[in-house]
């Protein structure tokens, strides 16, 4: 079982993080944290500054996390985005294809579901921010840059 | 028709995986009934009454024969013989054993279906127009984008956990046939500069609060629809209230906010997301549409119907509809005879109906939103050996859009959520108006009842709409008048207090009688109330 779980090189950002109101109130924080009501396109002026964005799920099936997430990658930001909270394993795929790389769930997760989870789809359909190729893609691959 | 390429199959076996391993740790106790309901629910498995019911996808209400006869053979092998088709152009079988629900899939999996997203709140079937691909009035075959956007929409990373259940449906006619204006969005194709677009609406639905959709875009050409709906749909997950299930869908954040609010906030959305590369390459809709291209139809056939059997002829005059190409015909098949379920078919219906699809209508036929079938491209030749077969299996019914094409939901007979029971009601109204001239005499006359306030039956759109309640532990039936599902869609008006299962059998008798007696010429019932207004259908009712 884990109780953390990063896909990132490297270490994992200890900062403990801040509300968005506190630190677009205040120029020294490094860490957010991004409630479901919250807008994460407050956080775009700040990006260069931020090393952890977490967004926190309180219950699962609220999804609002899941376009902050992509918003934020979006927009460019590069650091660790975490998804905290009621994080099940059957909801680690979609985070990941959102851009979450690491997880910090309120209950631990069993590796080798995760690998399962993470493993059974070899295509997808849509374009996301996880870099994978779109069955559309695929099957043109002469309209596809690079 | 569509084929799945090895990328479809893949999806679609992986899922089969999945959830029979979900399944299994279900029924192994490592998954509590808590922690399983939300991932069954996003495989269309419902824990109902008496069993689990399984809803199964049949993407914009088109298959082949041998799908048809895969969905009769589970019917008999799984659930006690019957299928039901749905307002969703779906499928539900409902006497389903958890334990069997992964071999089910299995089974679908071999013939190119999946029950992937028939519920949980997220987007669901693509719905479309019955007659898509063989009418003469359609600007392009909508199909094409609805598999485009089911592709799209199955397993979005973004968009599984939305505030509650989105409904798409596309269309291509003036006449609309699929009630698009009462989806989360409808999309209705159009021509601009002989390039194919879509008109976008946003914010119908029917439920406990029904809103007609309005417009929001007046043309999204076909190479932007992806990042356009994106936009549309990140805009309401994000804002969409989550606070309340009874207004979480877009229909209620559309009319919060306002419909030029919501638009202004999904143009701002668009004009980021056009940048990110969303959006297929336009070869990607031409794959698809090349699976649309007209089938291999005959020429220089015979426009005759020989008319000499009158039973036949009835059914010829109320069945048949006109089809595009010279000497075909579309055949609409009754899942409404006046003692049945309506929706229900047999499995020895649906093999009948599979073989007649292979055998004379190009291997394809077609689901309706009005819970009928169709067969869509028919020779005219063959309408009475079609006609005869049907007969011999009670599929002959000719009351297509009458009063006893009645559309109801399960009810109180199966639904855990019902207050009241829909089909006895729906017989008992069927076997009063039984007499074949009555009904003929009546004409179109769309009558549709729901068991509960989530209006599954559609009687919000019904000329004549049913609402069954529970009035202190009894069941009671509000009766609306004035509804439409078509491209001149109205909500119903309640007429006003409620009735019992006979009073409100007599009620309908009260105002189908005041519409003989008042109408004017060509009038159809839903002409004569809006020309009228409630007040005499009221006094006839109450007076």
């Amino acid at each position: 079982m884990v109780e953390f779980l990063s896909f990132r090189d490297g270490e994992s950002a200890q900062e403990p993080a801040v509300t968005v109101e506190s630190f677009t109130g205040q120029t020294n924080a490094t860490a957010v944290r991004v409630e479901p009501g919250e807008d994460a396109r407050e956080l775009l002026p700040y990006l260069d500054r931020l090393s952890l964005v977490e967004v926190n799920f309180p219950a699962y099936g609220d999804g609002r996390g899941y376009s902050a997430a992509r918003i934020l990658r979006e927009s460019g930001y590069q650091g660790e985005l975490r998804a905290v909270g009621d994080v099940l394993v059957d909801q680690i795929n979609a985070m990941r294809r959102c851009g979450f790389d690491s997880f910090h769930p309120n209950k631990a997760l069993d590796d080798a579901a995760v690998d399962r989870a993470l493993n059974r789809y070899a295509d997808v359909y849509q374009k996301a921010i996880d870099g994978r190729q779109p069955v559309w893609a695929k099957r043109h691959p002469e309209k596809i840059d690079g | 028709m569509y084929r799945y390429d090895s990328y479809d199959q893949s999806i679609v076996d992986a899922r089969v995986d999945e959830f029979r391993d979900q399944v299994q740790r279900r029924l192994t106790g490592a998954l509590t009934e808590d922690q399983f309901k939300p991932l069954r629910l996003m495989n269309g498995l419902y824990l109902q009454l008496h069993a689990y019911m399984l809803r199964v996808a049949i993407p914009y209400g088109t298959l082949s024969g041998k799908q048809m006869r895969k969905l009769g053979e589970i019917a008999a092998k799984y659930d006690k013989g019957y299928g039901h088709f749905t307002t969703r152009q779906n499928l539900q079988y409902n006497w389903i054993k958890l334990a069997d629900a992964p071999d089910i899939l299995a089974e679908l999996a071999t013939v190119e279906m999946h029950a992937i997203q028939t519920s949980g709140n997220c987007i669901r079937n693509i719905s479309s127009d019955q007659y898509a691909g063989v009418s003469a009035d359609e600007v392009a075959d909508p199909r094409p984008w609805a598999e485009l956007l089911r592709q799209w929409s199955s397993f979005h990373p973004e968009f599984t956990y939305l505030p509650r259940k989105f409904k798409i449906a596309v269309i291509a006619s003036d006449d609309d046939r699929a009630a698009m204006r009462l989806h989360d969005i409808g999309l209705k194709l159009v021509s601009k500069d002989g390039v194919i677009g879509a008109e976008v609406y946003a914010g119908g639905g029917m439920g406990r609060t029904p809103m007609v959709a309005p417009q929001i875009r007046d043309f999204v050409p076909e190479e932007e629809i992806v990042s356009y709906l994106e936009a549309c749909l990140r805009v309401y997950n994000r804002y969409g209230r989550r606070d309340n299930k009874y207004k979480a869908r877009i229909k209620i954040l559309v009319h919060e906010i306002g419909v030029e609010d919501y638009k202004r906030q999904v143009e701002e959305e668009f004009a980021h997301m056009k940048q990110l590369g969303l959006n297929p390459p336009v070869e990607e809709l031409d794959r698809i549409r090349a699976f649309f291209a007209n089938p291999a139809y005959e020429t220089g056939l015979s426009e005759a119907i020989d008319r000499a059997d009158p039973a036949f002829a009835l059914w010829v005059d109320r069945q048949v509809a006109a089809h595009k190409q010279p000497g075909y015909a579309i055949v609409n098949i009754s899942l409404k005879p006046l003692t049945g379920i309506p929706g229900d078919a047999s499995a020895e219906q649906i093999e009948l109906v599979a073989s007649l699809a292979e055998q004379y209508s190009l291997d394809e036929l077609r689901v309706t939103h009005a819970q009928n079938l169709v067969l869509p491209h028919v020779k005219k030749a063959d309408l009475y050996a079609i006609w005869q077969k049907l007969e011999n299996a009670g599929l002959a019914e000719a009351n297509l859009d009458l009063i006893t094409d009645i559309i109801a939901c399960p009810g109180l007979d199966y639904c855990a959520l019902a207050n009241a029971r829909s089909i006895p009601l729906a017989q008992k109204i069927a076997q009063r108006f039984a007499d074949a001239e009555r009904q003929a005499e009546l004409g179109e006359l769309k009558l549709k009842i729901s068991g509960c306030i989530n209006a599954c039956g559609h009687h919000h759109a019904g000329h004549i709409g049913i609402l069954g309640v529970d009035r202190k532990g009894v069941e009671n039936f509000q009766l609306s008048l004035g509804g439409s599902g078509a491209e001149d869609t109205s909500l119903g008006q309640i007429t006003g207090p409620g009735f019992s299962e006979d009073g409100v059998v007599d009620a309908i008798e009260k105002v189908t009688d005041l519409y003989l007696a008042q109408r004017e010429s060509g009038e159809r019932f839903l002409d004569t109330y809006r020309r009228l207004g409630m007040k005499p259908f009221k006094e006839a009712i109450y007076g």
